[in-house]
C-alpha cells in the first residue's frame, strides 16, 4: 500500500449546494488498496461528498487532487429506473461505456450474477440489483470503486455476503475502496480506516481506535462505540444490533 | 379536393416521426406535464406573432424555447415544488395568450383551430418547416440519445461519468420547443403532448429496448396521424381531436393484446 501517493486526496474542501453550506473543511486521502469507510449520521454531506470527489458537484473552497490517470468506479446510492423504461442489465451496464457482452459477462461474473444479463432491470431484487451496480462498477478496471451505501435494499444475510464480496474484490483486484455505509458493525472488520463526517471530519483513525474517540462517542453514543469495540475482538453480530444501528442513522 | 389533405399528412408524418423518440423520453423521464407547459405557452407565442408581425412557426418556436430555458433555471430552486412552477407558467401563459388575442380587435383568429388543431390551416410553407426542423432534429436526437438515456437513468451517475448533463438537457428541451412550434397547427396547443405521450405509451408494450420503444412510438404516431386526419378529413372533425383519439384506441388495443399475450404465455 502506498503512502506515498494518494489516489484522491482533498485538503479543506467545501461544498455549497444552493447557498447552503453541506461540507466543509473536509480533509480525506485514499492510497491505493486501502478500504476507506465514510460514515456519519443522515444529512452529513456524506453522498455530497463523495459526489464532490466524481465531479458532480463543483467544489465551493479547498483542493481536490486526483492521481492522474486516475479510473474510478462509481455505485450510487440505490436507484430506481421508471417501469415505463425498457431497459436489459447490459444496457444498463453500457449506458456510458461501451463494452463487448464478454466483457460485461465477465464483470457480472465477478459479482456472481452473469445470468441476469438479459433479465429487465426492473424485475432485479435488490441484492441482484446492487451485485449488477457493483459489477457495473467494475467494468472500466477501476483503480478506485467509490460506493455509496451500498448495500441499500438487501436482506440482513446479504448485506453480509455483499460486504463479503467488496473485501474479496479489493483482495483480488487491489482496487482501493471508498466506501458509505450505515452497518458499521458490518463494515468496520473490513475497513482500514473509518472517517466520520458530520458536515466536517469528526475523527478518523482506524476501526478499533477510532471508537475511543470522544468525538466518536459524541456523534454516536456509548452503546455503539461499545457495540463495535465488541465487534472489533469478537467476529459476531446479533440482529439488536442491526437494528439499533439502523435507527441511530437512518 | 384531396391535394388539400396532402400538406397536413406531409407535415403531420414528419411531427409524428419526431414525436417518437422525443416522447418515449418525456415518459421516461416523467415530464409529461412539462411539455404540456412548454405546448401552452404556444398560445403566447401566436400572440407575439402576430404583434410583431412575425411568421407563426417562428413566433411559437421562440416563446417556447424562451420557456424551456426559463424552466429549466428555475427548476434550480426549491421553494415550489416543480408541478406547481409548471402550473403557474402553463396556466398563465395560456390565459394571457387567449387575453391578447380576445382584445386585440384586428386580428381575425380561429381560436378552437389553434387549441385543437385545423387541417386545412396547413400550407406548403409549414411542410417545408417541419422538413427543416426534421433534417436538424433527428441527426442531434441520435447524438444526444445515449448520453439523454444515460442522463434518463441516473443523472448524478451520468455526471460523475463525464456526461455534460445540463447541455444535453438542455438541447432535448429546444428539440420540445421546435416540435411543438411546428406541430401547432395540426394537433393544436392543447393537444401536442398527447401526440408525444400516447404512441410512446403504447408502443412500450410491444417494446423490450429503449430504442424499440422510440421507433415504435415514431411508427405509431404516423399511422395515428394518417386515420386521424383521414378521419378529420371525412367527418369534418377538428384535426387534433381526431388524431389523439386514434391514438387512445390504439393505445388500448395494444394494451388489451399485451395482457392477453402476457396471460397465455403464463
Amino acid at each position: 500500500m502506498s503512502r506515498t501517493h494518494p489516489l484522491i486526496e482533498a485538503r479543506q474542501l467545501g461544498v455549497r449546494l444552493g447557498g447552503e453550506t453541506i461540507i466543509r473543511n473536509v480533509n480525506l486521502s485514499v492510497y491505493g488498496g486501502q478500504i476507506v469507510t465514510l460514515i456519519g449520521p443522515n444529512g452529513a454531506g456524506k453522498s455530497t461528498l463523495i459526489k464532490t470527489l466524481l465531479g458532480v458537484h463543483r467544489i465551493s473552497e479547498g483542493q481536490l487532487t486526483l492521481a492522474p490517470s486516475l479510473t474510478i468506479g462509481y455505485m450510487p446510492q440505490r436507484i430506481s429506473i421508471d417501469d415505463s423504461l425498457p431497459l436489459s442489465v447490459y444496457r444498463l451496464m453500457t449506458l456510458t461505456h461501451r463494452a463487448s457482452r464478454t466483457a460485461v459477462t465477465e464483470a457480472l461474473q465477478l459479482t456472481d450474477v452473469p445470468h441476469l444479463i438479459d433479465r429487465p432491470v426492473q424485475q432485479l431484487s435488490g441484492g441482484e440489483f446492487q451485485r449488477v451496480m457493483l459489477a457495473r462498477a467494475l467494468l472500466k478496471q477501476p483503480d478506485l470503486l467509490v460506493l455509496d451505501e451500498p448495500v441499500q435494499g438487501v436482506d440482513f444475510n446479504g448485506e453480509v455476503d455483499l460486504y463479503r464480496l467488496i473485501q474479496r474484490i479489493r483482495d483480488e483486484r487491489g482496487c482501493a475502496i471508498l466506501m458509505v455505509s450505515h452497518d458499521l458493525h458490518l463494515v468496520m472488520a473490513a475497513t482500514d480506516e473509518v472517517v466520520c463526517l458530520n458536515g466536517h471530519v469528526c475523527c478518523t483513525g482506524a476501526p478499533e481506535t477510532i471508537t475511543q474517540q470522544p468525538e466518536f462517542t459524541q456523534l454516536f453514543g456509548h452503546k455503539h462505540a461499545d457495540a463495535l469495540a465488541f465487534y472489533s475482538h469478537h467476529h459476531d453480530h446479533n440482529h439488536s444490533l442491526a437494528e439499533q444501528g439502523g435507527h441511530v442513522h437512518d | 379536393m384531396i391535394e388539400m389533405l396532402w400538406p397536413a399528412l406531409l407535415a403531420g408524418t414528419g411531427i409524428a416521426l419526431l414525436a417518437g423518440p422525443l416522447g418515449s423520453f418525456m415518459v421516461w423521464r416523467r415530464m409529461a406535464y412539462f411539455g404540456d407547459t412548454m405546448a401552452h405557452s404556444g398560445l403566447l407565442g401566436v400572440t407575439l406573432a402576430v404583434v410583431l408581425n412575425l411568421n407563426l412557426t417562428v413566433g411559437i418556436a421562440l416563446v417556447t424555447t424562451a420557456l424551456a430555458l426559463l424552466l429549466f433555471g428555475l427548476q434550480r430552486q426549491r421553494r415550489l415544488p416543480s408541478d406547481t412552477l409548471l402550473g403557474i407558467l402553463s396556466h398563465g401563459s395560456l390565459a394571457i395568450g387567449m387575453l391578447v388575442l380576445a382584445f386585440s380587435e384586428s386580428v381575425r383568429i380561429d381560436l378552437s383551430g389553434l387549441l385543437f388543431g385545423d387541417l386545412l390551416a396547413v400550407n406548403r410553407g409549414d411542410v417545408l418547416w417541419v422538413a427543416a426542423i426534421l433534417v436538424v432534429a433527428l441527426p442531434v436526437m441520435l447524438l444526444i440519445w445515449r448520453p439523454l438515456l444515460a442522463i434518463t437513468v441516473h443523472e448524478d451517475l451520468a455526471r460523475a461519468e463525464g456526461i455534460a448533463t445540463e447541455r444535453i438537457r438542455i438541447v432535448y428541451l429546444i428539440l420540445i420547443a421546435l416540435v411543438i412550434a411546428v406541430a401547432m397547427k395540426i394537433v393544436g396547443i392543447l393537444l401536442i403532448t398527447a401526440l408525444m405521450i400516447i404512441p410512446a405509451a403504447a408502443a412500450r408494450w410491444l417494446s423490450k429496448t429503449p430504442e424499440q420503444m422510440a421507433v415504435g412510438a415514431s411508427l405509431l404516431g404516423v399511422l395515428c396521424v394518417w386515420a386521424g386526419l383521414a378521419g378529420s378529413w371525412f367527418t369534418n372533425a377538428p384535426s387534433g381531436p381526431a388524431i389523439v383519439v386514434t391514438a387512445v384506441i390504439a393505445f388500448a388495443v395494444l394494451l388489451t393484446i399485451s395482457q392477453f399475450w402476457q396471460r397465455t404465455r403464463g
